[in-house]
């Protein structure tokens, strides 16, 4: 399964790269003396979208990149960039440029001579260059600081100098590492927006590296998700939230409670599920594939349940009590013990003014839980 | 508490005495009228004036002063570029050998570090005749091996404390790798540079033992001297050379603290006025 998963939706890696496609990972795997820290990936980045790899620390993302920038080669597979073999170029001749996590800025230069370093290299006039880093300063808006030096500027004023300098060259692929990871929460979110106008006004491709599964949903067209050096799944973040191929990807974005299970029945999609720890059979529906008798792993996202005092006439319903609750206003949190035993999550919007607070349910409180046989994720593993 | 602050402030005026009365005392001897060092016979400016007529000191002051830029000069670049390998070359084949021959003169007696660099000299001359004469040449060679290691760990540590990932945005952005150490990385660590210089000068000037063992007939550094002439007895003219050695150094320490200060009070500012910006 983690093989169809890591093809992704462009197809196998013996097809010749359709035209969209900026960049072709092909079965790369980095190792360190003994730790393999990238294995085995192969991925499709298409021109002019934004791709975010995401994953924990120490899942291979950011090796992945500094491959890409040409700082490590790959011990195995191939990187192509347009349709052209990356083994053996140098970090200083790929038209690949980066946006450090530390941003590294050079503290001896000026802004403007920070945004100009990489001009040098580029057959222009004075003139030209000189023009070439007035639009990248109006870009980010930051004429009024072109002379000051790094350390005269604010946290949210670096970052911006740092993408100005990585997109002087206007690269055919920006590699952002953790690109909003050094700001404070409220500029993090500001600044996520300006980064996706920005890379719609210049239409580079940006790859993306995060460890924050909110950043990755917002700025992302697609994103991969990456656990242990492996590609877990590849696809729009609509796909990864509501059509997860792994328990990994399920638990890793968004909440989900999972349940143990087998399959009991097939009809065309439709599947019934006997679900030990909700001591009843679900009915639910997914691809082609599973078989009778086959285990299965259900996942529930909280939001996808209705929690209700009266039982409801939906196609699968469990009685539980309200062990926790958490309140926050607009909406709440609870987890509801089974009858077996089992906690679920369950979300509710705290859509009407009823009672004191406004809650569906109160701790201890015998409530329905239901569900349509469409939210259940199903995982085959 | 007023009785132990009494106590701090005597044990801190004797620590102080311990450390300035020999220099006050020399300074103050230095103006005595009498030939007799520790004999005050009233106030004179005659061993100056003796000082700058005496060819034999401002022989020895010439040729110190020679020998510690060149011999600083050539330590500072083979140092600086030792730094920078221990820094940014975390794996190479015989690192470890590599750092511990370049460190070692740092810990080794200076006696032994005399004396096997003189029995070099020695052999060598045997082997390819070369060199035929101690002297200038000899010194400054003995004066870049010991003075390098002092070089190395400065700019060592302000490799370290550096970024790396700026030299790799430099290559990131078309930079071959001497165009980095030419733009980035040498700019960023030239205050390393600069006091790993002044550090090696100061040690070539005032070097005494590998001096002596190195040294040959007719060429006596400022150090030297001094030792020689201490030996048939302290005179004040020798005292009035040393009381010039201090002031000049006093005024180098006097204006590079300024001048530090002064940086760090821009910065200061600096750094408040990136904090409006950010209001």
């Amino acid at each position: 399964m983690r093989a169809t998963a890591a093809e992704g939706p462009a197809g196998t890696a013996a097809t010749p790269a359709p035209a969209d496609v900026l960049v072709r990972i092909e079965d790369v795997t980095k190792r360190f003396g003994s730790f393999t820290a990238v294995s085995g990936v192969s991925l499709d980045i298409r021109r002019g979208e934004i791709f975010g790899l995401l994953g924990g620390s120490g899942c291979g993302k950011t090796t992945l990149l500094r491959m890409l920038a040409g700082f490590e080669e790959p011990s195995a597979g191939r990187i192509l960039l347009d349709g052209q073999d990356m083994a053996g170029v140098p970090p200083y001749a790929r038209p690949i440029h980066m946006m450090f996590q530390s941003y590294a800025l050079f503290p001896h230069m000026t802004v403007e001579r920070n945004i100009g370093y990489g001009l040098k290299h580029e057959r222009m006039t004075e003139a030209q260059r000189r023009d070439r880093v007035r639009e990248m300063l109006d870009l980010v808006q930051l004429a009024p600081f072109a002379g000051r030096k790094p350390h005269q500027i604010s946290g949210g004023q670096r970052q911006r100098v740092a993408l100005a300098r990585a997109l002087a060259r206007q690269p055919k692929l920006l590699l952002l590492d953790e690109p909003l990871a050094a700001l404070d929460k409220k500029l993090r979110e500001a600044t996520q927006f300006e980064l996706m106008n920005i890379q719609a006004r210049t239409g580079v491709t940006f790859v993306v590296v995060t460890h924050d599964q909110d950043e990755a949903m917002t700025l992302s067209d697609r994103i991969a998700v990456m656990d242990k050096g492996r590609v877990m799944q590849v696809g729009s973040p609509t796909e990864i939230y509501e059509y997860p191929t792994s328990r990994f990807t399920a638990g890793f974005i968004g909440m989900a409670t999972f349940f143990e299970g087998r399959v009991q029945g097939v009809d065309g999609p439709s599947l019934r599920i006997d679900l030990p720890e909700t001591g009843t059979v679900i009915e639910a529906r997914a691809a082609a594939g599973l078989a009778a008798g086959q285990a299965v792993t259900v996942a529930l996202r909280p939001e996808k349940i209705a929690i209700s005092r009266d039982r409801p006439a939906a196609a699968n319903a469990v009685e539980g009590t309200v062990q926790d609750l958490g309140y926050f206003g607009k909406d709440s949190l609870y987890r509801i013990r089974l009858a077996t035993g089992k906690l679920v999550l369950v979300h509710a919007v705290n859509a009407r003014r009823t009672g004191a607070d406004g809650r569906v349910a109160d701790w201890e409180d015998r409530v329905w839980l239901s569900f349509d046989p469409e939210a259940a994720i199903v995982l085959a593993e | 508490m007023r009785r132990r602050s009494t106590f701090l402030f005597t044990v801190m005026a004797f620590g102080f005495a311990f450390f300035y009365v020999p220099i006050l005392s020399m300074i103050f001897f230095s103006f005595n009228a009498s030939r007799l060092a520790t004999v005050w016979g009233g106030f004179s400016t005659k061993w100056y004036a003796a000082l700058f007529r005496n060819q034999q000191v401002l022989d020895a002051l010439v040729l110190s002063l020679k020998i510690a830029l060149l011999s600083a000069t050539c330590a500072t670049i083979l140092g600086t570029m030792a730094g920078i390998a221990l820094a940014r070359f975390r794996r190479f084949r015989g690192r470890v050998l590599f750092s511990g021959l370049v460190t070692a003169p740092l810990i080794m007696p200076e006696v032994i570090t005399g004396i096997s660099t003189l029995m070099f000299f020695i052999l060598l001359a045997d082997w390819v005749g070369w060199p035929g004469s101690r002297g200038f040449t000899t010194i400054t060679l003995a004066h870049i091996t010991f003075s390098m290691v002092f070089v190395t760990t400065v700019v060592h540590a302000r490799m370290l404390q550096a970024d790396a990932a700026i030299e790799e945005a430099a290559m990131d952005l078309g930079s071959r790798p001497w165009q980095v150490l030419k733009d980035i990385t040498l700019p960023v660590i030239s205050p390393a540079i600069l006091s790993g210089w002044l550090l090696a000068f100061t040690i070539s000037l005032d070097d005494v033992v590998i001096t002596s063992f190195v040294t040959g007939p007719g060429n006596t550094t400022l150090p030297l001297l001094i030792w020689s002439k201490v030996k048939l007895g302290v005179t004040p003219d020798i005292n009035a050379l040393a009381t010039l050695i201090v002031l000049t150094v006093g005024a180098g320490v006097l204006i590079a603290g300024i001048l530090l200060q002064r940086a760090e009070r821009r910065r200061e500012r600096d750094m408040q006025l990136a904090y409006r910006a950010n209001q």
